[in-house]
């Protein structure tokens, strides 16, 4: 399999990306090519131009900011894994990185392309949400930011517009308890639900494949928030959510596993 | 587009449609079939090489993108005088391998695991190997090679 025929043009910077992607009507942007290529050799995705980001070494850093760790759209899962300022101060994202695929994967992956994809089922974008993390956004028009519980818009959505750019994920430290459960039935596959916690004065949970976006739990953290039991708190995960049917798991069976991922969760985070 | 890169230490210039992915750029354009295609969707791994020393699915890359980069592939391990890489020997002394299919993609992806981490348990073996399968099921040897390979690096 291989994609359809496209240009490719390898920016030489942020701006000259920019100016790309403003000049185009589908142009896409690739770093690590791990989220679109499968998708352009399925053909599920044609776009006409592809403008390689992928050598714009100054999007790929992780930067010790005082109350948050700045992180370069460019960062490959496997630096994210083995990063000890990460490990240090935000370890629940080190830990889902190195949940990603594999490690020929996150050799690859990187932790912008797996945001601006923006897949419900990923490991990720869950997280970024769960840590209440936000996106710098730049474009001709000048920068942005917005924060990761208004980023997922829909299936493969984000607010991300063309000519935008994620430049920087910016990440709140944590002090708390964290527990990430991804539960998969074969070894690199996707979740078929996953839960996030991240308890860091109040407690924030995202559940993972359970939307077409990442997901939070708003009424299991409420009711945490507000002194219930975990196995109360539990009880409530996918309350106002209709998590998907697929091969992999009816709508049922994904709101059995949402319980019980957060239950296991929270008590992971709370021991 | 004109792609140049290194292939196992020899620079490699082929004119390419930018759709090349980089496991046809090595086998149709550089003619080196060691490299295999199996499930072409980043699962199986048996298409892995090496993109400046680390292990990747070269299925999911473009050649474009390893324009200007370092890549091995199962032909470059061995010495130039032909003595087999450890990681080899090590599969050959354990029998690593049953229907052999798999097997550039395992060694290409253990020599890089081993590099991460020089000194694996059998478990972080499995971990690290996650993203090769072998549908001969013939894992038990095959992590046997990678510990007796780590284990012979330190002698």
């Amino acid at each position: 399999m291989f994609p359809s025929t496209f240009d490719y043009v390898r920016a030489g910077s942020v701006a000259e990306a920019i100016s790309i992607l403003d000049g185009s009507e589908d142009a896409k942007l690739i770093a690590g090519g791990h989220s679109l290529l499968p998708l352009m050799k399925l053909r599920l995705a044609a776009p006409s131009t592809l403008v390689d980001i992928g050598r714009l070494s100054e999007l790929s850093f992780i930067e010790d900011r005082g109350d948050h760790v700045a992180i370069g759209a460019l960062t490959r899962h496997r630096d994210l894994e083995t990063s000890a300022v990460l490990k240090n101060s935000v370890p629940i994202l080190s830990h889902v990185a190195g949940e990603v695929g594999d490690p020929a994967v996150r050799h690859r992956g990187t932790i912008g392309g797996s945001i601006a994809h923006g897949d419900g089922a990923s490991d990720l974008p869950a997280a970024v949400l769960a840590l209440d993390a936000t996106m710098v956004v730049r474009s001709a028009a000048g920068e942005r930011t917005v924060p990761a519980t208004s980023f997922f818009k829909g299936f493969l959505e984000t607010d991300l517009a063309q000519g935008e750019v994620l430049t920087e994920i910016r990440v709140p430290k944590t002090s708390g308890g964290w527990s990430y459960k991804k539960f998969n039935r074969r070894a690199q596959d996707w979740a078929i639900v996953g839960v996030a916690v991240v308890r860091n004065g109040s407690t924030r949970i995202s559940l993972v494949n359970m939307g077409s976006t990442p997901l939070r739990a708003s009424a299991s953290e409420n009711a945490i928030n507000q002194g219930a039991s975990i196995e109360e708190a539990a009880h409530l995960a996918s309350e106002g959510i209709d998590p998907p049917s697929d091969l992999n798991a009816s709508a049922e069976y994904r709101r059995h596993l949402a319980s019980v991922l957060v239950r296991r969760a929270l008590q992971e985070a709370s021991a | 587009m004109q792609v140049t890169m290194t292939v196992n230490g020899q620079t490699v210039s082929r004119d390419v449609e930018p759709r090349t992915l980089l496991v046809h750029f090595l086998r149709d354009h550089v003619g080196l079939t060691g490299t295999n295609v199996g499930c072409d969707t980043s699962s199986c791994g048996a298409c892995t090489v090496h993109v400046n020393g680390e292990s990747v699915k070269s299925c999911t890359m473009l050649a474009v993108q390893a324009d200007g980069q370092e890549v091995t592939t199962i032909e470059g391990l061995a010495s130039a005088e032909g003595e087999l890489h450890p990681m080899q020997k090590a599969f050959q002394e354990n029998h690593g391998l049953q229907c052999g299919f798999c097997t550039p993609g395992m060694v290409m992806a253990a020599t890089s695991f081993l590099k991460e981490n020089p000194h694996p348990t059998e478990a972080e073996v499995r971990l690290g190997l996650e993203g090769n399968l072998c549908r001969c099921t013939g894992y038990h040897n095959i992590v046997k090679s990678v510990l007796a390979a780590a284990a012979s690096a330190g002698e």
